[in-house]
């Protein structure tokens, strides 16, 4: 398993080429509450870098774009129920979508942990 | 994630300092640094309609003219100045030539002078305007303006300002503080009872973490006052009003005061009331919408295939955990309980005209 950031603030969680798609804690945090998401239905061909999901907060709706390209396998239908997961679990049950890599050399470009904590901390 | 934040250099308000000190998230708003949220928009929108809350408003334009003023005003805005009693306040609207609004404000007729309140985006244009027409505007550069909003704002501020209590809604008064000068009126922008507190700027942080040291009370960022408004069905300038929009479709016609109704004299007052005669083209309406998706400022509202209005200010309403809207639609699709539809990212999602305000008012009508 491996964990990888982008400077979009999303994370993606990879295991045995399938990547797990949320937004990071520091994300979370500007958003403030989050009160819906919008996240693709399986099956959905992402490209890297293109809209994938929008979340919205009382104040504003943000898009959230896919960090690398694939095909949706599932949604977080728990977002539905309880957008505000986003919130207190952005890195863990809050995930938006999982999806298979169509180029894993695409995951070269992006942070680790590490490098996206040094990044965090310039902003 | 799209980038949500901003770095551009920005004037600041007395209170910056504490807002930082609180941990409030600082976003530019009318050319200032300002305070959106501090610990989070639904949690001090909660707080706010249960307890008490307190905004900063020092970006508002705070305007002295002297009595002498009051027929001079009254060329430029609908409301009766002459006939308001000392300490009474009015809500007024800056019109242009053409009946569109170039502001909404708030009018005090004081002992010696007329105290103006005005949206701080554009206190500027308000201040040309108004001493163009040859009007001498006084410009309060040097008093800040607090908000203290919420069914427990007057148990805490007379706490601190004995005498407070007594004001009725709608009324205001000159009060000290430690021997801090206020002018305090019961008014505000959230649908709650609250006051309004003028301080000048060299005592507002004191006062501020005077009223912030009461128990009934948190700070309240940008984000819940938007919020409280909407809900409360009150206009936002500059979204819901603007210079194209006419007192009469915006739902505003109580401003028009009926002794000026009568007299006329106001800008544009031929078409503005041949306009609440005939009825508007348009109207300010508010819509409930189904589902959890918000609709914003921008979306298209239609009736069946027909495009029929638009969205003005639109979210999340804390308070009855759906979204609301408001939105100007053709006065054919403006009656209670029209099922209308709202176009989102693509989406049909179903809206049903109902009455504003959203949430029920909880003004003090009478003194305790």
């Amino acid at each position: 398993m491996s964990l990888y950031f982008t400077k979009e603030h999303e994370w993606l969680r990879v295991e045995g080429g399938v990547a797990t798609v949320g937004i990071t804690d520091y994300a979370q945090a500007q958003l403030g509450d989050v009160v819906f998401a919008e996240v693709p239905a399986a099956g959905t061909v992402l490209a890297k870098g293109k809209e994938a999901a929008v979340v919205e907060s009382v104040k504003a709706a943000s898009d959230v774009y896919s960090p690398v390209s694939g095909t949706v396998t599932e949604a977080n239908a728990a977002l539905e129920g309880d957008p505000a997961l986003v919130n207190t679990a952005p890195e863990t049950e809050g995930w938006f979508f999982k999806l298979t890599l169509s180029d894993p050399s695409e995951l070269d470009g992006l942070m680790d942990e590490a490098g996206y904590k040094s990044f965090v901390a310039t902003l | 994630m799209a980038e949500v934040s901003s770095t551009e250099p920005l004037a600041t308000l007395p209170l910056d300092a504490l807002h930082r000190r609180l941990g409030a998230r600082m976003v530019p708003f009318a050319g200032y640094a300002m305070p959106i949220q501090f610990e989070g928009i639904i949690a001090e929108h909660l707080h706010t309609r249960s307890h008490a809350g307190l905004f900063d408003v020092s970006h508002m334009g705070q305007l002295l003219l002297p009595l002498t003023s009051a027929a001079l005003l009254e060329t430029l805005i609908p409301g009766d100045i002459l006939g308001l009693a000392e300490n009474a306040l009015r809500y007024s609207l800056l019109l242009n030539a053409e009946g569109g609004i170039l502001d909404d404000l708030m009018v005090t007729r004081r002992a010696d002078d007329l105290y103006l309140v005005v949206n701080g985006a554009v206190k500027a244009a308000d201040i040309a305007h108004l001493r163009a027409a040859g009007l001498p505007v006084e410009y309060r550069e040097d008093w800040a303006l607090l908000a203290l909003q919420g069914p427990q704002a007057v148990e805490a501020l007379a706490r601190l300002v004995p005498g407070v209590e007594a004001l009725r809604f709608m009324r205001a008064g000159a009060f000290s503080w430690n021997g801090v000068a206020l002018w305090v009126s019961r008014s505000g922008y959230t649908g709650e009872d609250g006051y309004e507190i003028s301080v000048p700027a060299a005592n507002v942080e004191a006062l501020a973490e005077a009223l912030l040291a009461q128990p009934e009370v948190k700070p309240i960022g940008l984000g819940a006052r938007d919020s409280l408004r909407l809900e409360a069905g009150l206009p936002l300038y500059g979204h819901d009003l603007d210079e194209t929009t006419s007192p009469i479709e915006a739902g505003l016609a109580f401003a028009i005061s009926k002794r000026r109704k009568l007299e006329g004299g106001f800008p544009a007052a031929e078409k503005l009331l041949a306009e609440l005669h005939d009825g508007p083209a348009r109207r300010r309406i508010g819509l409930a919408v189904e589902g959890k998706l918000p609709a914003r400022e921008g979306a298209e509202v239609f009736a069946g295939a027909e495009r029929v209005g638009i969205v003005t200010s639109g979210g999340f309403s804390p308070s009855l955990g759906q979204p609301i809207a408001m939105a100007y639609v053709a006065a054919a699709y403006a009656a209670d309980g029209a099922a209308l539809e709202i176009e989102v990212r693509g989406k049909r999602l179903a809206a049903s005209v109902v009455p504003m305000p959203f949430k029920a008012k909880n003004y003090v009508r009478a003194a305790n």
